[in-house]
């Protein structure tokens, strides 16, 4: 047995340093107070302090770290979208991704395989065209290819789909990537911590003391906090936090299924999507194929897991993949989308005066981690929307202007 | 497999059904304001609990009221519309 496993055997206390130390008590007053110790609270507490020099900062977590839609998701990270307030955001989020592991000092397992939307008709086909017009204009690498590109890249793949929506065509996107989710959470907390924000979990928010519109105190199960700025980052749980503050959302929330295989064998290099199938699915570095399908039909505020998502997942993993019809599905889970009708987050200031809203992010909100988080923290700091979120202000339904992203995974077009 | 009691049908398997979102009255256009306006055509109570909610059977076409716990997923009792006063 390595000494290094010995010692933690014989060690009262645990020997080696954690990611991030967990305060006792609440202070009485924070600068900031962070609701939501998922990837989006946690990175916009890290820009905070690296950015603006706002340490006071407290994040509030009611269950642990990553437990939400950080750990839930399938981890892919993309920037191929339809519009360019979309493309622009993304795009900024990917950028940050590329360099995040050596900014960390811990290894995310990000991994480049590049991003196949595979188009079964002629409409899907003429979105993507315009999806890759749209890109190219931004800068962004993304490409239409033909069937003959599809199976030089993923030879096990069944073009004609068993014969029932034969594949015509793809949106490949080189830069499409996964990484490891959980890590990502853990990377920005421990920057944070380590700049002096505080993350306490298992913290529940009861209740935002709001006087004359402004945000005043945050109230927990573990004692009031006083604090102008509050931001909420509980996606799925958006609507419990700001009945608080008595705003309304568009926001309706529906569960997203997912599940992964047993380990096998490394074949499948790329990240394969099918909006027509409701499917999307990559293998990860450990061997599993870890898959994921279209919202469930219907509102509903639980995690549970059904057969019918396994079951229609499986035959149309099965259409693309007809090798695959031996391999186990290990686990399988649901995480909440807070989905907003325009397939675009909602994010920035609100019409209470220190109350700022990261939410709205339905299936697109892991690969947004980097990206939410350092404008987030722009705009709490200086009190004003940053540039690159402007469009997606929670403002934008009473005037109207909406952005129609249908370059988003749930869309089947 | 689940099962929700079409008012007409009785119990069918919920693959016949679509979910047509929450109950909500509608103002007159003509009388409300545009905020308001927007607020009936945007907003909705995303919030947990029990809730008043359309829906639609594909097989007979018949849309009715559903009261759904969504946080149990139940389906507590299911209605017409016209007879939505009685069963308030």
């Amino acid at each position: 047995m390595p000494y290094r496993l010995l010692r933690f055997a014989l060690s009262k206390k645990y020997p080696e340093p954690r990611m991030f130390t967990e305060p006792d008590k609440l202070k009485k007053h924070y600068d900031v107070v962070i609701i939501g110790g998922g990837g989006h609270g946690l990175a916009a507490a890290y820009y905070l302090a690296r950015d603006h020099g706002i340490t006071n900062v407290a994040v509030l977590e009611k269950n642990y770290i990553g437990s939400g839609g950080t750990g839930r998701n399938t981890a892919i990270v993309r920037s191929n979208y339809l519009t360019a307030e979309g493309v622009r955001f993304y795009d900024k989020s990917i950028k940050l991704f590329q360099d995040l592991s050596a900014e960390f000092n811990l290894n995310l397992f990000y991994s480049e395989r590049g991003h196949f939307t595979l188009a079964h008709t002629d409409s899907a086909l003429r979105t993507m065209r315009w999806r890759a017009e749209v890109n190219k204009h931004m800068g962004v690498e993304s490409v239409l290819v033909d069937r003959a590109f599809i199976k030089e890249k993923i030879p096990e793949i069944d073009l004609d789909c068993g014969h029932n929506m034969p594949i015509i065509g793809a949106l490949y996107h080189p830069p499409g990537a996964i990484a490891r989710h959980d890590a990502v959470a853990w990377g920005y907390g421990r920057g944070a911590n380590m700049r002096g924000a505080e993350i306490h979990q298992n913290t529940t928010v009861t209740g935002i003391e709001v006087k004359n519109d402004k945000v005043v105190g945050v109230k927990t199960n573990k004692g009031m906090i006083e604090t102008n700025k509050v931001l909420s980052a509980v996606a799925g749980y958006t609507p419990h936090i700001t009945r608080m503050v008595g705003l309304r959302t568009p926001i309706v929330v529906h569960p997203l299924q997912a599940c992964v295989t047993e380990p096998i064998k490394p074949w499948l290099n790329a990240i394969v999507v099918s909006a027509s199938f409701h499917l999307y699915v990559s293998q990860s570095s450990r061997g599993e194929l870890v898959m994921g399908a279209s919202l469930d039909p219907y509102e509903l505020h639980s995690t549970r897991s059904t057969l019918d998502f396994a079951e229609g997942l499986s035959g149309h993993m099965l259409e693309l993949f007809p090798f695959l019809s031996e391999i186990n599905v290990m686990r399988q889970w649901a995480g909440l989308s807070d989905m907003t009708p325009d397939f675009s987050p909602i994010m920035g200031k609100t019409c209470v005066e220190g109350f700022y809203i990261d939410a709205g992010w339905g299936t697109w909100g892991f690969k947004a981690t980097p990206a939410s988080g350092k404008t987030m923290a722009s705009t709490v700091a200086n009190d004003q929307d940053d540039e690159t979120i402007k469009p997606f202000n929670l403002s934008r339904f009473g005037q109207y202007e909406l952005v129609g992203e249908k370059g988003a995974a749930s869309v089947g077009h | 497999m689940k099962i929700l009691e079409c008012p007409i049908n009785g119990p069918r398997p919920i693959q016949e059904f679509i979910f047509g979102g929450e109950y909500r009255p509608m103002p007159d256009p003509d009388k409300v304001s545009d905020e308001v306006w927007a607020d009936y055509v945007f907003n909705r109570a995303g919030e947990p609990g029990i809730k008043h909610e359309w829906w639609y059977h594909l097989s007979s076409g018949t849309w009715f009221i559903a009261e759904h716990d969504t946080v149990k997923d139940v389906f507590i009792k299911t209605y017409l519309h016209q007879d939505m006063n009685e069963n308030e």
